[in-house]
């Protein structure tokens, strides 16, 4: 507990000694965007293969994870292995949130806005998912991709600007994306304050589908509509001088709208010969 | 009378900026208000230093008492501004003639100062000395960088999107990604954007076309750009490549941050015919070269595009029908 404490005394709560670690962790100041790992996940030797490599003294740090390190271990050897757990908890948490269970999780906070919204003015406050340039710690901090403008940020609060990327990972926003396509936030009109009905019962249908495997409930899941044209929908921002167009930069974006136009093409004839 | 929509707007936004560690809102709000029942002519600060010294107010800069003085840089500005005489005297610190009576609460006052300093600070920094002072701002970055990771930190410009006060609040101008952002903390949220323009962020990279990044770009080591996705965007080291020319005499001069993002799962690229693959590139795209701007005609179609030249031709019938505005008819016989 004292390792806790010196790494971060804002959440001194006595409550912390009644909690598991993970629970302590995820309510610590700056460790918002992180989702709960299950514990069954972390049990599963097969999920951490390889981590030993990466994170030094991995069985005590791994102990403290899973609440099962002896209380007699020296102080000054917590404070270190606090740091332990923290990395291998974080890689733990980059597969963790690509399994199914863990996107759902994720899904959620996603829902809730946990991770901010997208500082762009067009894109009306769509809601952000974190994601990492690198999947090798200690190389880039955390960032946040903006499905409308398929664009990375970098996070207001430095607190956020600290944590590893590679706690996240380069692949997490895009599965997820690809997982539930329905959520692919549209280029245009304002963000939706709740999700449509349409999407919580796809959900439910999916719940209900792996538990009883009812075979009509594939159908239910509606293919989501094509998205080969979506880019023509998006706003941009045209800099104008006393309302008028700048040479070079009118230029430059209607070169940008040519390339554009040229994908919609390209998709568009890939849909038709399906 | 923006105050108490400003102090709303401060609540919903006081979560994140105890996130952000930024927890000065309600302090904001208390020296705003402290702030102008100190404004009496006696204080030794000038209204305009005080003004601008506010928390919220970094992005204006002191607009010269002369500017203010000329009443041809105010033409129109009267109608605009209730309590003009009030307002103007409140602003260049003049004792007013005689008891201002009339008006119930001084705080109308301040409100018509503020918004008369607004529109008067609009006009100001399109001005040569205006531009002057704004240019000092923007280099020591006091309006802060762009938020996209791969703008790698180019500093930004406030910008209006009316000129009109009351429609919306300030907003940044990047001009590498020529795009606009919101600014990170919500001390901002009470700014007009109308106090800044929208011309001022434009005419400020025409006027300093150091400053601008060219449209064109070419990665300086293509095998290392293209083979790791993960590295960092500014890991490129600039001190070893020759100096950028643009050879457009009056385009940008600085060289772009050109690189853009490219979604991967577990290293892979995500293709464009997937469903949820890339569809916004082209917003961040730079040609390679200047020469390929070129290739794209006024009405924004590719030039000699052999492949996609059947598509062109639908696109020409659909111009037919809905032709430019014609300015001259020619009478058929």
């Amino acid at each position: 507990m004292l390792g806790r404490a010196v790494d971060d005394a804002s959440t001194g709560s006595d409550s912390d000694y009644s909690n598991s670690w993970i629970s302590w962790f995820l309510s610590s100041k700056g460790n918002e965007y992180f989702c709960e790992v299950e514990e069954d996940y972390i049990l599963d030797r097969f999920n951490l293969t390889g981590l030993n490599n990466e994170v030094s003294n991995y069985a005590q740090a791994l102990d403290l994870i899973t609440d099962n390190l002896d209380d007699d271990i020296q102080d000054e050897l917590r404070g270190a292995l606090d740091v332990q757990a923290r990395l291998l908890y974080g890689l733990i948490h980059a597969r963790w949130i690509v399994t199914a269970r863990g996107l759902a999780k994720m899904l959620e906070k996603f829902k809730r806005v946990d991770f901010g919204r997208c500082p762009r003015v067009l894109c009306q406050s769509q809601p952000l998912l974190p994601v990492g340039l690198s999947d090798i710690p200690y190389e880039k901090s955390v960032k946040l991709y903006c499905g409308r403008c398929e664009d990375v940020y970098s996070p207001k609060s430095s607190r956020h600007g600290s944590i590893d990327g590679a706690y996240f990972g380069t692949s997490f926003p895009h599965l997820l994306f690809m997982v539930y396509p329905h959520l692919i936030p549209p280029k245009a009109g304002p963000v939706e304050p709740t999700l449509p009905p349409r999407v919580s019962e796809t959900d439910a249908s999916k719940r209900n589908r792996r538990t009883r495997e009812d075979p009509e409930a594939a159908e239910v899941i509606n293919e989501p509509a094509s998205t080969a044209s979506v880019a023509l929908k998006a706003d941009r921002y045209r800099p104008r001088i006393y309302g008028f167009q700048l040479h070079e930069i009118a230029k430059l974006q209607r070169w940008q709208e040519a390339v554009r136009d040229r994908q919609v093409t390209r998709l568009e004839a890939l849909e038709d010969l399906s | 009378m923006s105050r108490p929509q400003e102090l709303v707007e401060d609540q919903v936004e006081l979560d994140e900026e105890i996130i952000s560690g930024n927890g000065e809102v309600d302090e904001v709000m208390d020296e705003v208000d402290e702030g102008y029942t100190s404004s009496t002519p006696t204080s030794t600060l000038t209204w305009i230093s005080w003004f601008c010294s506010l928390p919220g107010h970094e992005y204006f800069c002191e607009v010269s008492e002369d500017f203010i003085e000329d009443d041809f840089n105010l033409t129109g500005l009267n109608t605009m501004v209730p309590f003009w005489k009030e307002a103007m005297e409140m602003v260049l610190d003049v004792e007013p003639d005689e008891d201002t009576s009339k008006i119930p609460d001084v705080s109308i006052v301040e409100a018509s100062a503020e918004l008369l300093y607004g529109l008067v600070h609009q006009r100001y920094i399109l001005t040569r000395a205006g531009l002057q002072s704004m240019v000092d701002k923007y280099e020591n970055a006091a309006f802060g960088v762009c938020p996209r990771v791969y703008c790698v930190g180019c500093n930004v410009v406030p910008c209006g999107r009316s000129d009109l006060p009351g429609i919306d609040t300030v907003k940044l101008y990047c001009p590498n990604c020529n795009d606009i952002y919101s600014p990170p903390s919500s001390r901002f949220q009470g700014v007009d954007g109308a106090f800044f323009g929208t011309t001022f962020a434009h005419l400020f990279f025409q006027s300093y076309r150091e400053l601008s990044p060219a449209p064109f770009w070419k990665p300086s080591s293509s095998t290392e750009s293209s083979l790791s996705p993960g590295r960092s965007p500014d890991s490129v080291n600039s001190s070893q490549r020759p100096p950028f020319v643009n050879p457009n005499p009056h385009g940008g001069q600085k060289r772009p941050e050109g690189r853009i993002y490219e979604p991967r799962i577990y290293g892979f690229k995500v293709s464009e015919r997937a469903k949820s693959g890339p569809r916004m590139q082209w917003l961040r795209l730079r040609p390679q070269s200047p020469e390929e701007l070129d290739m794209v005609d006024w009405r924004g179609r590719w030039i000699d595009d052999e492949e996609y030249g059947d598509v062109d031709d639908d696109d020409d019938n659909e111009e037919v029908d809905k032709q430019m505005e014609d300015f001259d008819p020619v009478k058929l016989p």
